[in-house]
């Protein structure tokens, strides 16, 4: 779960790491009023989920409070990268000396916490370390021991920033990681962490994304959070969301029905090899298995949908249990369009004759044959049955 | 992370309704279960298989190699430290959703007692005609054959799709090693490869990656100086940019994670990279590896 900025400083400024004096606001009225308590040139940055909101034109600044209602009212209600712009953040504009990168994260390569540090931030870390890679500093941790504060400071040290500076970000690193580890986060990154023309050390922006597995253990600090809304995606994909189903729609015509975010994958690309376009992403693997039924509901609801494969490959998800839900949903919805099966793995004989009995249908014997066969069907004249 | 047919396995969950169903699917498949563990449940029995409160109680009665365990997310913290702390070597973690920071504190433990960890979110690990470990249909014989090809998957099913081709090619598996879909995993593709490259009887390997991640981006070096022949297919590369496909690690971001990335790091390292699953048969006579007789 990715936090918006200013939720990210929220947590950062309650853990102890300084933030520019700021408030939130959703009307230029409230933009104009924020920068004249603030009485300093400001910058208004559009609260989106999104990186390098600069280059796509998310943020501005102002020097009269006046300036500041118009900057607020063209970013509000604005689109930026996908997402509505509701909400944007006033702040005091910082006076930068110079920019750095820090960041706290899980790394998959260590199996443990990482912390990064960089002398040169503002960019993203991608751009950084595709340009000068030995400018990051990395250190992997026990995540039984923590990181100490030697370990923090071997980061920072050598690089020229002065003792001032070094003390101050070596503690923006402990905090980061203190934080990183109370809040169960994924991610904390600050880019850039500013030293100001005073020599303080500022958190300009802030990137902190949740472990969602985690969020169970932490509702009071999701009560004080105002959660972002996530009105991102279609309408059939909002409707996904709700039942708790992973569903993409896409701009093909054949449907996609299977289990496991791999297989369902490799469905899509077969779908794309042999020619066609898929209409959706939809997998009813893992804990989702039993859904069978609102997921169909949900690929057939796409009115750009002609033709529909159903690939099974049962491990964990049994195959007899899916297809007893996806042939009760065909019972229920009647679709008026093809419908191509591939079924293998545990439980596959009981699916296969579910489907024999029940739809007068012979499942292909290979995931290949049966998406052939759709997107032939999908190129097609409308049958108006369900095929086999 | 392998299994022998003299490996204990004691299975953590077993007295719930998926540890007790996949209990007697792994005994099928040759697996020496010799006792659950589930707290509050010690002296029960389960299909003949005895029941203790804790791994270290079954590790006072028997000799324990596996522990497999069919536990809800926020329990495996406790569980698989239990099970590292007893002694057993090798773990899998079947579970899905998992706070990350348990599996680093569990991973963290487990390296320091020398074991090692499958998982978490991995479908386990099949030794065909010896033992299957986990969620896979071991048991189905159109899709597991003891043969010469190790596989390495990050998906149960797509795994199985992928078995299931090999032995409809004529080939059969030397090992199945889930090795999970999250980020944060015990085996990585880089460990599985190593282990398979060392692995006698395997002959070749067959990787089943997919978008999101630098895991086989980084096992590409080690196959650059592997003799045996690797044949890969990665899955999602269709798929649009900055959207999460299913898997908690599919998601292609800021250009990395791509199958392009993928795909070119493979096959500068000398492997096959396949289109599709089907395509894995003729890829590995191409590669000189011969069907079973």
């Amino acid at each position: 779960m990715k936090l918006l900025e200013h939720q990210g400083k929220q947590l950062l400024a309650q853990a102890g790491v300084p933030v520019p004096r700021g408030r939130v606001v959703t009307t230029p009225e409230a933009a104009q009023q924020a920068a004249a308590v603030l009485g300093c040139r400001v910058a208004l940055k559009a609260q989106v989920p999104a990186g390098k909101r600069g280059k796509a034109g998310g943020i501005g600044f102002a020097d009269t409070p006046e300036d500041a209602a118009g900057s607020a009212a063209r970013l509000l209600g604005s689109e930026l990268a996908g997402s509505h712009v509701d909400a944007v953040l006033v702040e005091e504009a910082a006076d930068i000396a110079k920019e750095l990168y820090a960041s706290v994260l899980n790394d998959p390569a260590g199996k443990g916490p990482l912390v990064l540090f960089c002398p040169a931030g503002g960019m993203d870390i991608e751009e950084l370390s595709a340009r000068d890679p030995e400018s990051i500093r990395r250190l992997g941790v026990d995540i039984r021991t923590g990181l100490t504060a030697d370990a923090a400071r071997s980061l920072v040290t050598g690089l020229g920033l002065g003792e001032h500076v070094e003390d101050q970000v070596t503690t923006a690193l402990l905090t980061m990681y203190r934080l990183y580890r109370t809040v169960e986060a994924e991610l904390v990154e600050v880019n850039p962490l500013v030293v100001t023309g005073a020599g303080e050390v500022v958190a300009l922006d802030s990137k902190i994304s949740l472990d969602p597995g985690a969020l169970g253990r932490h509702a009071e600090l999701l009560a004080d959070l105002v959660p972002a809304r996530d009105d991102t995606g279609t309408e059939l994909e909002r409707r996904g969301r709700e039942l708790g189903l992973q569903y993409l729609e896409l701009d093909g015509e054949v449907g996609v029905l299977a289990n496991g975010a791999g297989l369902t994958m490799t469905t899509l690309d077969a779908v794309t090899h042999y020619g066609g376009k898929p209409a959706n992403f939809l997998e009813i693997g893992g804990d989702a298995y039993t859904k069978a039924t609102p997921a169909l509901r949900l690929v057939l609801d796409n009115p750009r949908v002609r033709s529909l494969v159903v690939n099974f490959c049962g491990a964990f998800a049994r195959t007899d249990v899916m297809t007893e839900g996806v042939l009760a949903a065909i019972e229920e919805l009647r679709p008026e369009l093809p419908i191509f099966f591939s079924i293998h793995g545990t439980g596959e004989e009981k699916a296969i004759r579910l489907v024999r009995e029940r739809l007068g249908v012979e499942p292909y014997d290979t995931m290949d044959d049966a998406v052939k066969a759709a997107v032939a069907a999908a190129a097609g004249p409308v049958e108006g049955k369900v095929a086999g | 992370m392998l299994v022998s047919a003299q490996d204990n396995v004691v299975v953590q969950g077993l007295t719930g309704r998926q540890g007790s169903f996949w209990a007697e699917r792994m005994a099928e498949c040759g697996t020496r279960i010799v006792a659950g563990a589930s707290p509050g449940k010690g002296g029960r029995e389960v299909g003949g298989v005895p029941v203790y409160d804790s791994v270290a109680d079954a590790a006072r009665e028997h000799q324990l190699d596996v522990s497999v365990l069919f536990v809800p997310p926020l329990a495996v913290r406790k569980a698989a430290g239990d099970a590292v702390a007893a002694g057993v070597r090798k773990i899998v973690l079947l579970t899905e959703h998992v706070p990350y920071q348990d599996i680093m504190h569990v991973l963290a433990e487990a390296r320091d007692h020398g074991a090692r960890v499958l998982g978490p979110n991995t479908a386990g690990l099949v030794v065909p005609g010896v033992a299957s470990v986990g969620i896979m249909p071991g048991f189905a014989d159109n899709i597991f054959r003891p043969g010469s090809i190790g596989v390495i998957s990050r998906s149960g099913s797509l795994g199985t799709l992928v078995a299931l081709n090999l032995v409809s090619a004529g080939y059969g598996q030397s090992a199945f090693i889930g090795i999970g879909g999250d980020p944060i995993l015990g085996t990585t593709t880089l460990d599985a490869v190593r282990e398979l490259d060392e692995d006698e009887r395997t002959e070749a390997i067959v990787l089943v990656g997919e978008i999101g991640g630098s895991m086989e981006e980084d096992a590409a070096d080690y196959i650059a100086a592997m003799r045996k022949p690797v044949v890969a297919f990665i899955a999602g590369r269709s798929a649009p940019p900055d959207r999460r496909m299913g898997h908690a690690g599919a998601i292609v971001s800021a250009g990395k994670g791509s199958g392009t990335s993928k795909v070119d790091a493979l096959t500068s390292a000398g492997a096959t990279v396949v289109d599709l699953p089907s395509g894995v048969g003729d890829a590995l006579l191409a590669a000189g590896v011969k069907p079973a007789a």
